[in-house]
């Protein structure tokens, strides 16, 4: 029996797939339709101080014909009366006590509109509350948002209002707008917060109409940056998640957020250390029926992989994260090329001749060209496939016995030890004492 | 012609004779443009016979630079619309396509390049090429199809002075006159037509060289001469009751329909194409279309031998034409008219000095089926009484002799290509043959001028 269930910071749900607070969780209308779907949670669209929106809020990017690669918005945060929605989510979590009812927050900078806030959010009945430091527009010019975010300071000191007082768990959402992301974490978990929700949308323009010269989106001829979210911009949430996770300090749960569109997408945020993860662009595009497939696709993959729970899959990849000093110099790859597969597409010999380290040959056999990897050239950088289109045919083939090691911190060290300075010469020495070639 | 078939509706017209294959709308082009793996080297630029540059102009289509497409398309083939439409891509560039060996269905390469071209004439035809300055010369080009306006382009644009001269009073050969319907319209090959000409190049119709104006004439007139006349006459059957009325050539009924003037083209109930190559195909499904109750095509070797495209085969078939294999006509019936076809069965026997398994009739075998018309699609013979005329000229196997390399014939001003060079090929290797014959006359001109 797989067991999805979750706990993330003490807020538990059926299974670690919520909706991040955005649009889809605006109304009790569509976090129940979701949890009719069977999503395990949902984080209520930021509610708060007094907003209007504009038209249009949404800009997207296309890529190579397909729609939505990265979607970004300016909309702000819910244009709904507190009172509206307080009403909602307390019937909503009645409706549905199993599942989780985080409820997003956002108020200007004083403790007591904090305090009121937050014990209004408590008497709704929700499972959690979830600290909007990340919103990067609208909101940010009035002091909000990833304003607060963007200094560890006050994300410390707005923490602190709400845990000073809380009953529930209180998650803080950060922004990635910022150079180190460790540090609002840090700041969170000094200020007792439960966990980390990450990341918040990232600062985009999303591109120009090349035959309006707008940009996009227009509001009646004014654009400006927006929060950019969507499939593209998970390898960025992955790292900041990994970042959070590792760090020594924090030691906090984890809601993963950031372009996760599948199972696939929020097995790799659980793998880098997430309790639950959080979804928008996909519902957005594609509605609360994807959770389906998320759900099974998880099940499976667990089956398949023999993992009972979550708990044995949760930060399972994260030992492999290290520093580029301590990889083995002597690990050498070459790239395979299996002629029966090859369609002679000739897109591996292209991309090493112009953009990587030239040791393929194209040699012209029986009306085909013929790509042949110069191995004793090959410096293992794995180009060539992945630019190749067919599954399996060129694969990266391990030559060290892994028996010997040498990264670039021992090497350093030894030459510190050995008197040496680091020079050309001498790296070219310990190169060449192991056959390394550079071309 | 006895029982003429019935007249169909304007409607029932126009939805036989409609495209085979539509236009692709904006987005789906894109999105197919988008499929392609813009592989290096490609081998759908080889294997199209003007080499045109095909991942550059699809990646053009995807990235919006149409304009640009259509270029890199029309740099290597001036019927690239024609080709777009009518090349037998699935033995061609399609059939090249690596996604062949992906097992996944190749890129639409004909579909993407008539988008561009498409687009291109949409547009009002930009001005993407610009000729030289004029360097004295003139260059007769006979004939306006695929390999005269190939080379007349050409020609014109290295800043030659050229002239057409073209039989026909609607110029663009088997461009505007002997590709079916469904395929291509007339108004696609006087698209081509007209591009060739903006770049200056004169096209003068209803000339018949040999007839209205003599061969020696015009050649005097210029300082080289293009020979890209096609083929002459259908191939007669040499066999009784071919002057009755009601056979044609299948030519001469293409033709007819492409002046889409659907209900004037003379169709009988009962049809019987003779022959099985894609001229078969059009003649047999064309008068399927124009409402004949029943087509069948007679061959006299088997399906293997057949020189229709499999594709064309199937087309025909889709259209409920009946195949009869290892059947050869013996005679046709009638007193005026067509009323019937006596046919032998065959056998194959041993191959031939060419390889191919010959026919051996089968005696007794004798049948006859009763067909209102008779449509002769077994080859066309070369306009050799015409070529021979031409000094130094020589005629082999009914084709124009050429040095491959330039195209030149055995009278040295003169040069040849297309169908008349080749016996009868697509209308891609003519425009190759023209574009290159282009070139071997400016390089003999040049050599003359040092």
């Amino acid at each position: 029996m797989i067991d999805l269930s979750i706990d993330c910071g003490g807020i538990k749900s059926p299974n670690p797939f919520w909706l991040a607070s955005a649009p889809p969780s605006n109304s009790a209308y569509q976090n129940c339709k979701a949890f009719e779907q069977g999503w395990g949670g949902t984080v209520w669209k930021t509610i708060g101080e007094p907003v209007m929106n504009v038209c249009n809020r949404y800009g997207s990017i296309d890529y190579n014909g397909q729609k939505i690669a990265g979607l970004n918005n300016i909309e702000l945060i819910s244009d709904r009366p507190i009172e509206i929605n307080m009403k909602e989510i307390a019937e909503t979590k009645k409706l549905w006590p199993d599942r989780a009812v985080v409820v997003s927050l956002m108020v200007e900078s004083k403790k007591e509109s904090w305090h009121d806030i937050v014990k209004r959010t408590i008497d709704t009945g929700a499972d959690g509350i979830e600290l909007n430091y990340g919103c990067p527009h609208g909101m940010s010019e009035r002091g909000m948002g990833s304003a607060v975010g963007q200094v560890p300071e006050y994300c410390k000191m707005i923490t602190e209002w709400v845990t000073e007082i809380s009953t529930i768990p209180v998650l803080v959402k950060l922004t990635p707008n910022v150079s180190n992301i460790v540090m609002p974490a840090r700041a969170a978990k000094a200020a007792k917060a439960s966990g980390i929700s990450l990341i918040n949308t990232i600062n985009s323009i999303m591109g120009i109409d090349l035959n309006t010269l707008k940009i996009k989106p227009s509001v009646a001829g004014k654009s400006s940056h927006g929060g950019f979210a969507g499939p593209a911009v998970k390898p960025i949430a992955l790292h900041m998640v990994s970042q959070v996770a590792l760090d020594k300090e924090v030691k906090l749960p984890i809601s993963g957020i950031g372009g996760i569109s599948n199972w696939q997408d929020a097995l790799e945020f659980i793998l880098l250390g997430a309790s639950s993860v959080q979804v928008c662009t996909a519902v957005m595009h594609y509605g609360f029926r994807i959770v389906k497939d998320m759900i099974e696709g998880l099940t499976f993959w667990m089956e398949e992989k023999g993992f009972h729970s979550l708990d044995e899959v949760r930060g399972k990849a994260l030992p492999q994260i290290d520093d580029f000093g301590n990889f083995n110099l002597l690990h050498k790859t070459v790239a395979r090329i299996d002629q029966a597969k090859c369609i002679h597409c000739n897109l591996c010999y292209i991309a090493c001749e112009d953009g990587a380290h030239q040791c393929i040959d194209l040699i012209p056999e029986n009306g085909h060209t013929k790509t042949i990897v110069r191995e004793s050239d090959c410096v293992g950088c794995d180009l060539c496939s992945i630019v190749c289109p067919v599954e399996g045919c060129i694969s990266m083939v391990r030559l060290d016995d892994g028996k010997e090691q040498k990264t670039w911190n021992e090497l350093t060290n030894d030459f510190k030890n050995e008197g040496k300075e680091l020079t050309w010469e001498n790296l070219g020495e310990f190169q060449k004492k192991y056959g390394i070639v550079i071309h | 012609m006895n029982n003429l078939a019935a007249k169909l509706s304007p409607e029932q017209y126009e939805n036989n004779f409609a495209e085979i294959h539509p236009p692709f709308s904006h987005n789906s082009a894109v999105a197919e443009a988008n499929r392609c793996l813009y592989c290096y080297d490609s081998p759908c630029t080889k294997a199209c016979p003007t080499h045109i540059d095909i991942p550059a102009f699809i990646k053009k289509i995807a990235s919006g630079n149409l304009l640009g497409s259509a270029k890199t398309i029309l740099e290597s083939n001036w019927s690239a619309l024609t080709c777009a439409k009518a090349c037998p891509v699935q033995v061609l560039c399609e059939g090249a396509c690596v996604y062949n060996d992906k097992e996944e269905p190749a890129i639409q390469i004909g579909r993407l390049q008539r988008f561009a071209i498409d687009n291109y004439f949409k547009s009002g035809m930009p001005k993407l090429f610009s000729p030289k300055e004029k360097n004295g010369k003139s260059v007769g080009v006979i004939g306006s199809g695929p390999a005269g306006l190939a080379c007349a382009a050409e020609l014109s644009l290295l800043g030659y002075k050229v002239t057409i001269y073209e039989a026909n009073k609607i110029p663009g050969g088997l461009n505007t006159w002997g590709i079916a319907p469904y395929k291509t319209r007339q108004a696609d090959s006087l698209k081509e037509v007209e591009l060739v000409k903006s770049f200056g190049v004169e096209i003068k119709t209803e000339i018949l060289v040999g007839k209205t104006i003599s061969f020696e004439k015009l050649s005097k007139t210029h300082d080289a001469v293009f020979i890209g006349i096609g083929l002459g006459e259908s191939t007669n059957l040499k066999i009784p009751g071919e002057e009755l009325n009601g056979v044609v050539n299948a030519i001469d009924f293409i033709e007819e329909v492409k002046k889409e003037k659907w209900d004037s083209v003379k169709v009988g109930k009962r049809v019987a194409v003779i022959g099985a190559g894609n001229t078969s195909i059009d003649a047999a499904t064309e008068s399927k279309r124009l409402g004949a109750d029943e087509v069948m095509i007679l061959y006299r070797r088997s399906r293997e031998e057949m020189s229709a495209y499999d594709f064309e085969f199937e087309l025909a078939k889709n259209d409920g034409v009946i195949f009869h294999f290892l059947t050869a006509p013996k005679r046709i019936i009638g007193n005026s008219s067509v009323e019937g076809i006596e046919c032998t069965k065959m056998k194959l026997g041993e191959p031939d000095e060419k390889g191919k398994r010959k026919p051996i009739e089968i005696p007794g075998s004798e049948f006859v089926m009763p067909v209102d018309m008779v449509i002769k699609a077994i080859g066309q013979s070369a306009k050799t009484k015409f070529l021979n005329s031409i000094t130094g000229l020589q005629v082999e196997n009914g084709r124009v002799v050429v040095n491959p390399d330039n195209y030149q014939t055995g009278n040295e001003k003169v040069f040849a290509g297309g169908d008349c060079i080749n016996g009868g090929k697509e209308v891609v290797n003519a425009a190759y043959d023209g574009k290159m014959a282009a070139h071997g006359i400016d390089g003999y001109l040049n050599k003359t001028a040092l």
